[in-house]
């Protein structure tokens, strides 16, 4: 039995790893097709039918690119940060449940059936452990910032850090709410406890926050000022080329998955298809492929609202980044928390 | 199984502790206690305080350690600034072998007890988890815990005095 979880555990991480890269390889073409379309261009078609095949042909030309080490860089250091970058971001992954759970005897294989969850790790503390997976990710950009031996790369390492830790602050906040609701940290209860009403309801304003500082925290316009090009180049990845910038690409577009899929956890109801009411009386145990399908639709509809603010909205200053982060978003969800606990002690007891 | 990667992570942990002090770049040196922080987050995992460990990274890898190599990129320490000085060699040399008896006292009594990773037969359902932290912390040590908050807030309210003091 032992090893018929081990061996399941090895198949949905693969799965997940795979669906994940492929994913992202695909954001990109939607990324350049939708911003395409906002701006009443075409976009790249030629490569396939609509121009499917493209992101095979991007993968290809990124590996057959000269790989450039700077002068004087710090080469340890500066092979590392791309992947340390890649790893923290796809290991978060690894808490989020997208649906229930199925039995299954491996077509008769086994005796009993064995119950699959849909997740790979059922910890739980998993929100913290996202959280804390997440916050891991600064160093990957820091050092590669740090180790190009460039002051752009310097100066958009320093940015990000600084940006990172300052917008962790309301981002933390702001999930305190929801765990006050449902008070459990395992993502499995507080997408249960979203049975009746999604939080994004009674916990607006905190879901406003949260949404806000994951674009802060991705690196994403209208925050995307560690690489912003007119001041300094393209930032931390200024001295970067070939697969190591394509890794770090990987990694800005894996964390926009985290963001959306931890969004929908928390916020959006998980795998309840309505705001209201769960499922309605259908079976989810006899028909478990209907949450995931749920869950992945929603988590595709904000990946398309990440695409669709980056070429909508202008980007900020820098004082303007750190002045919303400190002076707004921080008190909001300080706020939050109060009204929060407040109407929990004294309204429902 | 279990025994094998506790020894890999506990040797991860040390190794890192042993490069702080040791390697000359002050980045690397960070780095190597994000490493040791990280493999004892995961020996808290072996003994079934998941809670402990993610607030571990949290607070110390994800936190406090960025600032640290915030600050050490900041100032832009050069290698040739940190050179060993030759005085007082004897009283280091002195220090370092009464670390080194120090830890072969310890390792020696470490290695005559047996101890097994499995005791999770003798704890309470809740140990490690969120509740389980959460009812020690708020019930039987609540007051420590609740001075250790204030003693955290007159730290950080004394450090903005103090670095407000020179730009006035």
């Amino acid at each position: 039995m032992l090893w018929v979880e081990i061996g399941i555990s090895f198949v949905k991480i693969a799965l997940v790893l795979f669906v994940v890269l492929t994913l992202v390889a695909y954001l990109t073409l939607a990324e350049r097709r939708i911003s395409a379309f906002i701006q009443d261009r075409l976009g790249p078609n030629r490569v396939g039918p609509f121009g499917i095949l493209q992101p095979l042909a991007d993968g290809v030309k990124f590996i057959f690119k000269e790989d450039i080490i700077p002068d004087r860089a710090n080469k340890p250091f500066y092979v590392m940060a791309p992947a340390l970058s890649l790893v923290t971001a796809i290991v978060a992954l690894a808490v989020i449940p997208i649906g229930k759970g199925f039995n299954t005897t491996l077509f008769g294989l086994l005796e009993d059936p064995f119950y699959v969850k849909l997740q790979i790790a059922d910890v739980n503390a998993g929100l913290l452990f996202v959280l804390a997976i997440t916050s891991l990710s600064v160093y990957g950009v820091v050092l590669g910032g740090w180790s190009s031996n460039s002051k752009y790369s310097l100066l958009g390492g320093l940015r990000a850090a600084a940006q990172m830790i300052s917008y962790e602050l309301s981002l933390g906040l702001s999930i305190l709410g929801v765990i006050l609701l449902a008070g459990s940290l395992r993502l499995n209860d507080i997408v249960e406890a979203q049975q009746k009403i999604w939080f994004a309801i009674p916990q607006a304003l905190g879901f406003l926050v949260f949404m806000v500082s994951s674009f802060a925290e991705t690196n994403r316009l209208p925050f995307d000022l560690p690489e912003a090009e007119p001041e300094i180049v393209a930032g931390y990845h200024t001295e970067y080329s070939s697969m190591k910038f394509a890794m770090f690409f990987m990694a800005e577009y894996t964390h926009m998955i985290v963001a959306s899929a931890l969004m929908v956890c928390l916020f959006l109801g998980g795998w309840y298809p309505l705001p209201f009411g769960g499922w309605f009386g259908i079976d989810i145990e006899r028909y478990w492929y209907l949450p995931p399908i749920v869950f992945i639709g929603k988590v595709f509809f904000l990946l398309f609202l990440f695409i669709w603010v980056r070429w909508t909205i202008p980007r900020f200053r820098y004082d303007q980044v750190m002045k919303l982060g400190w002076k707004v978003l921080f008190p909001l969800g300080v706020l939050n928390i109060i009204v929060t606990s407040a109407v929990m002690v004294f309204v429902y007891k | 199984m279990e025994s094998v990667l506790f020894y890999i992570f506990a040797a991860a942990s040390v190794a890192g502790a042993l490069l702080v002090v040791f390697h000359k770049n002050p980045i690397a040196s960070a780095l190597s206690l994000v490493l040791t922080l990280f493999s004892t987050a995961v020996l808290f995992i072996f003994l079934l305080a998941h809670f402990v460990a993610a607030i571990q990274i949290l607070v110390y890898a994800g936190a406090i350690m960025v600032l640290f190599m915030f600050t050490v990129m900041f100032l832009n320490i050069r290698e040739e600034s940190l050179k060993f000085d030759a005085q007082n060699l004897p009283v280091k040399l002195g220090v370092l072998l009464l670390i080194l008896f120090i830890f072969g006292y310890f390792a020696s009594i470490g290695f005559k007890k047996s101890f097994s990773l499995n005791h999770a037969a003798s704890l309470p359902e809740s140990f490690g988890t969120v509740e389980g932290v959460g009812e020690v912390l708020f019930k039987d040590y609540l007051l420590p815990f609740e001075l250790t908050s204030v003693l955290i807030v007159v730290a950080i309210l004394g450090v903005v005095a103090i670095a407000k003091r020179g730009t006035d």
